[in-house]
C-alpha cells in the first residue's frame, strides 16, 4: 500500500484522466490489455505502462486486481463492527486491527454524540455468523483496554455501548462510484 | 435489483483448484506488464489461454464483479462520505427510494440497528457531498448521520476462495 497522499483537483492530467475513464470500468480480459488502452488513447503501449506505473507511484491507482463477489465464495455473513475507542489511541489501534486478515476496511469516523459513539469502524467478513462474531470478539480483545466508558446520558434515552456490530440484511442500491465524462 | 436477479448472483461458485488460486492471486494483484496474464500463468503452472479463459468465465459468472485498475476515488478529485438514517420500519420502503434517486448515492444497506439506513455519498468535491446530505435531510425530513472518513487505517478486501 503506498503512502503517498494526494492532492485532491490537481492530479490528473487530461491524458490520464482519459485513461481513467476507459478503465474505471475495467480492463480488457486479452493477452495485452493495456495494447488496447494504448490505442484508445492513441500513445505507445510503452508509454502506456509507464503511465499505470506512474499512477500507482502517486497512490491513484492502489492496485490492479480482481474484486470478487462475496456471496459466490461463500461469504454470506459481514460485519460493520464499530467501537468508541478513547482518541489517544485509536492510530495505533486502528493499524493493528487494519492488519486482522479479515478486517476489509478499517476508518477513524467522527462521533457525533450523544446520537453515535463510535469512532472506529472495521468491516470484517465471514461464511458462517459464528465466525463474524468470533472476528468481533477478537477485536474486542485488542481494543479492551482503550474502550470508553460513558455514563449514560438521560437525553439520550439509554446507555452507551463501547462498541456494536451493524450487520447488513439487505442491498438497496450498489453502483458503484465513477468519475463522471 | 429485484429479489430474483439478487438470488441468481448469491449461489455458492462452483470453482476448480485453478479457479480458486487464480481469484486468489488476482485480488492480491497483477504486475504492470504488456502480457500480464502470462506472469500470472506461470505462476500457476498453466498456460496464458487457460488463465484468460478461466478469467473471462469468472467475470461472465459473476464470481468475479470487477477486474482491472482500484483507484483511490479521493486521488481522482472526488470527495466521498458513509452517512446513516434512523428511518421509521413504515416509511423505510419510501425513503429507500428518496435515498436512491440521488445519482451521488453509490451504495446504500440496510443494517441491524437504529441507525438502519447506511449510504456511501460520492460527488466531484466535498461542496457537492455536502449538499447532496442536506438535500437527503428536507427530502426525507430527517436527520443524517454524516460520518466521514478521518483516517484511514486499511482498505483492501481479501476474502480468499
Amino acid at each position: 500500500m503506498s503512502n503517498y497522499t494526494c492532492q485532491p483537483n490537481k492530479v490528473l492530467s487530461p491524458l490520464e484522466r482519459q485513461y481513467v475513464l476507459l478503465t474505471q470500468s475495467g480492463l480488457p480480459i486479452v493477452a495485452q490489455p493495456y495494447q488496447v488502452i494504448a490505442e484508445q488513447l492513441e500513445i505507445s503501449v510503452a508509454d502506456v505502462l509507464a503511465m499505470t506505473l506512474d499512477l500507482k507511484e502517486r497512490g491513484i491507482i492502489r492496485r490492479i486486481a480482481a474484486v470478487p463477489n462475496h456471496y459466490k465464495l461463500g461469504y454470506r455473513f459481514n460485519g460493520m463492527t464499530v467501537w468508541d475507542v478513547e482518541d489517544s489511541s485509536v492510530s495505533e489501534y486502528g493499524k493493528a486491527i487494519g492488519q486482522l486478515p479479515f478486517v476489509s476496511h478499517c476508518y477513524l469516523r467522527p462521533r457525533h454524540l450523544p446520537r453515535w459513539n463510535y469512532n472506529l469502524f472495521a468491516m470484517v467478513h465471514g461464511k458462517t455468523e459464528h465466525e463474524v462474531q468470533q472476528y468481533r470478539t477478537q477485536i474486542k480483545d485488542l481494543l479492551i483496554n482503550v474502550l470508553q466508558v460513558r455514563n449514560d446520558d438521560p437525553d439520550h434515552g439509554g446507555t452507551f455501548q463501547t462498541n456494536d456490530m451493524l450487520t447488513s440484511t439487505e442491498i438497496l442500491k450498489k453502483t458503484g462510484l465513477r468519475l463522471k465524462r | 435489483m429485484d429479489k430474483s436477479s439478487r438470488q441468481s448472483t448469491t449461489e455458492l461458485a462452483e470453482l476448480s483448484e485453478l479457479d480458486k488460486q487464480l481469484i486468489n492471486l488476482l485480488q492480491r494483484g497483477l504486475p504492470v506488464a504488456e502480457r500480464p496474464f502470462l506472469a500470472i500463468a506461470e505462476q500457476l503452472n498453466s498456460s496464458e489461454d487457460e488463465v484468460l479463459e478461466r478469467l473471462n468465465h469468472l467475470m461472465t459468472s459473476r464470481v468475479l464483479t470487477r477486474f482491472g485498475p482500484m483507484f483511490d476515488a479521493v486521488c481522482l478529485g472526488g470527495a466521498f462520505t458513509l452517512a446513516a438514517l434512523a428511518v421509521p420500519e413504515n416509511r423505510f420502503e419510501e425513503v429507500a427510494a428518496q435515498v436512491n434517486s440521488f445519482d451521488e448515492v453509490a451504495h446504500n444497506y440496510r443494517r441491524t440497528h437504529d441507525f438502519n439506513m447506511w449510504f456511501v455519498v460520492g460527488a466531484e468535491s466535498e461542496a457537492e457531498v455536502n449538499q447532496v446530505i442536506s438535500s437527503i435531510e428536507k427530502t426525507t425530513a430527517l436527520p443524517v448521520l454524516n460520518t466521514p472518513k478521518l483516517e484511514e487505517f486499511y482498505v483492501q478486501l481479501y476474502l480468499p476462495a
